[in-house]
């Protein structure tokens, strides 16, 4: 179950201001082994009962609608485990109601989602988190008055269990809990490279940092497949591109990706397949290669001329 | 604007920053002083603080010292888990019969010593809190807010209506801690305050060290995430029905405490003591001193406890002032006293000196309430 994972993060990655404290004194070799070590603490740490490149969750003739209307249409595709599944389609095409159903904000109106082979059913969305779906929000949505480090371990809580006789009394439980989840979110921090602001609210982070902040707390809770939903909004092409090693490094560290984008060239750049939808219909799936030429996708983005409509 | 704003905030900012940058054991000695201090300000009696010749002094101290522990209680449900409860004074009227019931020489039941009434108090009231937030707290903001206030009500006009719980009639001669001093008087008794106030405030500091240990763990992580925002925790995986169901049957238990405390340092106990009104003072002191500071509701429950008595020469005009007091500080100040600040990590220092090298989070200014007003 250990694959390859070469994701140890190269020292040019994170600017030296973006380090903690403590990296930002070492010197390179201390770095490159302090960085794998922080790989290593972020690596999903938990079984997953599907190898490699098979199918982790299926979404299977999903209709979801709204009253009158079809948000999303039978919707099929399935995402492979380790992969990074991209997720496009015009504004309105149904990308963030699909990513609803998985993550059980939305309950299907017909059809399943099945992770591992299993239904999600009605399950409650907080037992889909610790099962393994994990998102960010499209507008954020962080905890603001917790800090950087407080929002992470809210996410990293997911997998544990004490609750108030454990914290009231400080049982030994409470302690391993505290030692871990600190431990976790601070690895976290310096993964996504934001560790030179742990302590402050995260409603005074910068808009970049919030964003990385947000993917921080949804890895947090160790999850089998994580879901970013427009991570790059409202980010300029450097940044873009830094986001771009970030989710490659984070496939590579075990993860697979499900990844909601508008922008072409992040989505062609980083993904491994992609699923197109379009008025709730899937339109298209294959590699980033067969979707720019094909020619319903085209049709979907650019509109039909009005000679090829006869 | 800003530029009295950065002035206002440096002061506190900087006593603040100093506080924080002791140690644990250094900040447990400094407060050692504070806690003898507050021990003995019922006799010290300062003369600028006193508030006789209208009302005893010591009193005056004990009543504040138990609206702090209510304001304790409201914080957790209010202030930590952000659910509006209009009905607080249920559970303390809970807690207050549950004493009164089981040591009055006019109620029907079974005698129990009065301490032994206190966990008991606790108990009930915590179950009511289970019983009155299964179905409610699906819930959010104004309509939990509607149907606390209903509880309320109902607890109030239930203590009107069972003829067993004595109406207006009530209850005299409510059990008290046993003990006698030399001349044979007895040590806990309505007429003198300082030993309650000690009992009181006794509790307090336990409630507090136990709160804290909710406050940096799980559990307190949980119901600032619910606050900040319900639906993001839950796909973060916090279970909110449950948390919420905790912070509710816990702000109940203390409510309860202090129903059952208050009733027994009256030594009187009627269903006048229960109206909306005092839910809306136990809130205005959680909201003054700063929701979700424990220290701060502390503050705000002394002052919405100490200005009546000690103006009580102004009679009538004295909620006049103190509304507009009221009234000025939220419009100043609308996150309170002392904006709202929690540790939510046990082990946070460490973490915090490693990553940013220095032991404290950053930004202590801001508040809840602010985030409208304040930022524009």
């Amino acid at each position: 179950m250990t694959a390859e994972r070469d994701a140890d993060i190269a020292a040019e990655d994170i600017p030296a201001e973006h380090m903690s404290a403590e990296t930002a004194q070492m010197t390179e070799t201390e770095r490159a082994a302090h960085f794998a070590e922080v790989a290593e603490v972020v690596a999903p740490d938990r079984d997953i009962s599907v190898e490699f490149g098979d199918t982790l969750l299926e979404m299977r003739d999903v209709t979801m609608r709204f009253g009158g209307l079809v948000a999303l249409d039978g919707v099929s595709f399935g995402i492979r485990r380790g992969e990074i599944l991209g997720l496009i389609g015009p504004n309105g095409a149904g990308k963030t109601t699909c990513f609803n159903t998985m993550t059980g904000v939305y309950r299907p109106s017909a059809g399943q989602v099945l992770l591992e082979g299993n239904r999600l059913g009605r399950r409650k969305r907080y037992q889909i988190t610790r099962l393994g779906i994990a998102r960010t929000f499209q507008n954020i949505r962080l905890f603001g008055e917790m800090t950087a480090l407080e929002n992470v371990v809210v996410g990293a809580d997911a997998r544990h269990k004490t609750s108030v006789p454990g914290a009231l009394l400080r049982l030994p439980r409470h302690h391993r809990e505290e030692r871990e989840v600190v431990e976790r979110a601070s690895a976290l921090l310096e993964f996504v490279g934001i560790a030179d602001r742990a302590a402050e609210k995260a409603r005074n982070l910068p808009y970049g940092y919030q964003r990385r902040l947000e993917i921080a707390r949804a890895l947090a809770t160790e999850p089998k497949l994580l879901c970013l939903d427009e991570p790059a909004a409202g980010f300029n092409p450097v940044e873009k591109n830094e986001l771009m090693q970030l989710i490659r490094r984070i496939r590579d560290d075990g993860y697979t990706v499900l990844l909601i984008e508008h922008d072409m060239r992040l989505v062609m750049g980083v993904t491994d397949r992609i699923v197109v939808l379009e008025f709730g219909k899937k339109i298209a799936e294959g590699t980033p290669a067969e979707i720019r030429d094909d020619p319903a996708v085209i049709a979907a983005y650019l509109g039909v001329p009005d000679d090829g409509v006869a | 604007m800003t530029s009295t704003d950065n002035t206002r905030k440096n002061t506190p900012g900087g006593i603040r920053a100093r506080w924080n940058n002791l140690s644990r054991p250094q900040q447990w000695l400094a407060l050692v002083p504070v806690v003898v201090l507050i021990y003995f300000i019922p006799v010290i009696d300062p003369p600028l603080l006193t508030t006789e010749p209208y009302t005893n002094f010591p009193i005056a101290m004990v009543h504040a010292a138990e609206l702090a522990m209510v304001a304790i209680g409201l914080n957790v449900v209010v202030g930590q888990a952000g659910l509006l409860d209009l009905g607080y004074v249920g559970f303390f009227a809970v807690g207050a019969y549950v004493a009164a019931l089981l040591t009055s020489k006019e109620s029907m039941l079974h005698k129990l010593p009065y301490l032994a009434t206190l966990p008991l108090a606790m108990v009930v009231t915590m179950l009511a809190g289970v019983l009155l937030g299964l179905p409610t707290l699906r819930l959010r903001g104004d309509y939990l807010a509607i149907v606390t206030l209903g509880f309320g009500e109902i607890v109030r006009l239930l203590a009107t209506l069972v003829p067993a719980l004595n109406g207006q009639v009530g209850f005299a001669d409510v059990g008290h801690p046993p003990g006698t001093n030399a001349d044979g008087s007895l040590i806990f008794s309505a007429r003198d305050g300082t030993p309650w106030y000690w009992l009181v405030v006794t509790l307090i500091i336990i409630l507090l060290l136990f709160v804290g240990n909710l406050e940096r763990s799980r559990v307190g992580r949980a119901w600032v995430a619910i606050r900040e925002d319900e639906d993001a925790a839950q796909i973060m995986g916090v279970p909110t029905f449950k948390f919420k169901l905790w912070a509710f049957a816990i702000g109940a238990a203390i409510g309860g405490l202090s129903g059952a405390l208050v009733a027994g340092q009256t030594g009187f106990m009627n269903n006048q003591n229960f109206s909306v009104a005092f839910s809306v003072l136990y809130l205005a002191a959680v909201i003054l001193g700063g929701s979700g500071n424990k220290v701060g509701v502390m503050v705000g429950a002394f002052i919405v406890s100490y200005i009546p008595d000690r103006f009580t020469n102004l009679s009538d005009r004295k909620y006049l002032i103190f509304g507009l007091f009221l009234v000025v500080l939220m419009i100043f100040r609308p996150q309170g006293l002392l904006g709202a600040r929690q540790r939510l990590l046990a082990r946070g220092r460490q973490a915090y000196q490693r990553l940013v090298g220095r032991g404290e989070q950053i930004s202590s200014d801001s508040s809840v309430s602010a985030e409208g007003g304040g930022q524009a």
